[in-house]
């Protein structure tokens, strides 16, 4: 059964929808750290390649599913919390170009001991699988966990947002991206705030590894890499500055790449990065500040 | 604002230069294939020095402007009677030529120059993050439509039977010239405007440079700069698209940012610093002996080593290992003053 006039199955469009929320996390998980650091963690998807191999070696190792989950939330959130204390914090006064490309170093050294570990090929994650199997939805058939997938997005997106509204540490943080010097003088404490930030990123990226890994559950060293460039684009098309303006953009960049690489045939979706990138640069090129913010940008002023 | 560069300081880039490749005369013919390939990474990092460094802007995109450069020089300097076995479904113009190594090296500079000024014309207007990643975006585009569109080359395979041309003495002279025009460039007046925009952009446009147009001039300079210096590649080993993409655009990225973004001599410092590195390490995971001593790393290794050094490098010395600061003869900087004629001679 399809939607006649697009050409578009209902899988595909629960696919786009269960990417696009997958993304939307993982924008989340950038954006968050951006507000508070300055920083582009071009590293998130090596967060995200630990704890899928975290869940490929529960699996391998027969443990419960419960236990494979909590042991790529500890690997996870472990990582990322060395990655704040060894790398960010004494690279916390320095330009954005510098924090971005040793992000990248950090990304390049993490994929090499995956490389060194466990080698080029990867290994199966195979506990989760039974939720690839699809549901019967009045005559529709749809994976489980494309709908689990949205859920699980919604449910985090919702649970964020009460936590950066109605909560002080989620103030402090809102405050810090904003203006971080005069949230400090204001008696925000920097250490408290940036810690927060970088447990919550990693947080989304350890639930978007247990949900990519549902997905495709071969996990080799490249893992999420994909996926993380295009969540970046995704991320600054829709607006850096604000986390909603960012989630949206992740979410926006996941459901064009899904739909598209459902719908077109293969002779045109083999050139998808093609199109999608050009996208991102027309929408750049007309509005640099991102796509969901309020302003047009201001120019510095003397 | 910074000093103004003088003439001795392209002493220490060039010497760097001509001593590595009078280094890699000196060893056998299978370790010399390391210093080609380090000098045509010098190339490749002083091409992007000379837009990164001089601008302060970001670029991901210049490995595209390589790739470009390559395909081009590949394409054109396979033989006639090899093309139909390597790139069956060749567009018609490009099956019947053949050019010669020098052509197509300068062809590969005029691709990488004109495509990076069409692609700078709407991409120079963004900065900061925005032009990081619409310059990310260029390296995607080109690295998908080169590895598929198979009318303009082989495709996803290596580009065998490209006459290899780049010995020593082509890559050591390649890397003299982008050293030396990256140095002409930094001197004359278009590099200081360029350079002003770096330091103070609301100020410099208040003098009247358009940042725009400066920006533009960097990026397609450099741009053919990268074209020139992925001809030099493709001419040293049949390489496919692959070796044009994401872990080229980290290492280079990082030799420049190791070795300082700010000067000609970080560019090639931390190139050949990198580099060099990197292929000891690749030497050591098939076995090495130094001083009696057996050196047997597992494969991997390598890896692991240089990305770790980078981002040592980067939390111990953030200005990279030159600080941005250019090669200088100390008796001349001791003498040198703002009123006395610059003084040159000692080279």
């Amino acid at each position: 059964m399809t939607l006649a006039v697009l050409n578009i199955s209902y899988q595909t469009l629960a696919d786009a929808l269960a990417l696009g929320g997958i993304y939307a996390l993982m924008a989340v998980g950038i954006g968050l750290v951006f507000g508070v650091l300055r920083l582009v963690n071009f590293a998130y998807g090596q967060l995200v390649m630990a704890g899928a191999f975290a869940l490929a070696l529960a699996s391998e190792w027969n443990w419960p599913v419960w236990a494979g989950i909590l042991l790529c939330f500890a690997v996870v959130l472990a990582l990322s919390v060395l990655m704040d204390r060894l790398v960010f914090r004494p690279l916390r006064t320095q330009s954005p170009a510098v924090m971005l490309v040793a992000t990248f170093a950090v990304a390049f050294l993490l994929q090499s001991i995956a490389l060194l570990w466990f080698g080029s090929l990867g290994k199966i994650a195979a506990s989760l699988a039974p939720l690839n199997r699809p549901w019967q939805i009045s005559g529709v058939d749809i994976r489980k966990i494309s709908i689990v997938a949205v859920l699980v997005a919604a449910a985090c997106l919702v649970l964020l947002q009460l936590l950066l509204e109605r909560t002080s540490v989620g103030l402090q943080m809102r405050a810090a991206s904003m203006d971080f010097r005069t949230a400090r003088m204001l008696g925000v404490r920097a250490n408290r705030v940036i810690g927060g930030a970088v447990l919550l990123s990693g947080l989304l990226a350890a639930v978007v590894a247990v949900m990519l890994t549902v997905q495709n559950p071969l996990v080799t060293p490249d893992f999420a890499l994909r996926d993380t460039i295009v969540v970046l684009a995704g991320v600054v098309l829709g607006g850096l500055n604000r986390p909603v303006a960012a989630t949206l953009g992740g979410f926006a960049i996941g459901f064009a790449s899904g739909l598209l690489g459902g719908a077109l045939p293969t002779a045109q979706s083999q050139y998808l990065p093609t199109f999608l990138f050009a996208a991102v640069i027309l929408v750049l090129l007309v509005r640099p500040n991102g796509l969901f913010t309020r302003d047009r940008g201001s120019v510095e002023r003397v | 604002m910074r000093r103004v560069p003088r003439v001795p300081e392209l002493v220490g880039p060039a010497a760097l230069v001509l001593a590595s490749a009078l280094l890699g005369l000196a060893v056998s013919v299978s370790t010399q294939t390391y210093f080609i390939d380090t000098l045509v990474k010098v190339s490749i990092v002083v091409a992007l020095y000379l837009f990164i460094g001089n601008s302060g802007v970001l670029s991901f995109g210049h490995i595209s402007f390589v790739a470009f450069g390559a395909w081009t020089a590949g394409v054109l300097s396979v033989p006639v009677s090899q093309k139909p076995a390597i790139m069956p479904n060749l567009a018609h113009f490009l099956r019947a030529t053949t050019v010669g190594n020098v052509p197509s090296l300068l062809l590969a500079a005029a691709a990488g120059l004109v495509f990076a000024a069409l692609v700078g014309l709407p991409l120079m207007r963004l900065s900061g993050l925005a032009a990081g990643i619409a310059t990310f975006g260029v390296l995607e585009i080109t690295s998908n439509l080169l590895r598929y569109y198979e009318k303009i080359g082989p495709g996803l395979n290596a580009f065998s039977s490209v006459p290899e041309t780049t010995g020593i003495w082509q890559a050591a002279i390649g890397a003299l010239i982008c050293v030396a025009v990256a140095f002409a460039y930094q001197r004359s007046r278009f590099g200081r405007m360029l350079r002003a925009t770096r330091e103070d952009p609301a100020a410099s446009a208040a003098a009247g440079i358009s940042i725009y147009r400066q920006r533009l001039a960097a990026f397609a300079l450099s741009g053919g700069l990268a074209g020139f210096a992925g001809g030099l590649y493709i001419h040293l080993l049949p390489l496919n698209i692959n070796s044009f993409y994401l872990d080229l655009t980290f290492i280079t990225l990082a030799m420049l940012v190791v070795g300082g973004t700010g000067s000609l001599l970080g560019a090639v410092v931390g190139a050949l610093a990198v580099s060099g590195l990197d292929s000891f390490l690749a030497a050591a995971e098939n076995g090495v002996s130094i001083l009696g001593l057996n050196l047997d790393l597992p494969a991997g290794t390598r890896l692991i080593v240089v990305g770790a050094l980078m981002a040592v490098v980067l939390i111990l010395r953030p200005g990279g290992l030159t600080g941005g600061r250019e090669f200088f003869l100390p008796r001349l900087r001791r003498r040198a003053r703002p009123d006395a004629p610059p003084s040159t001679g000692a080279a």
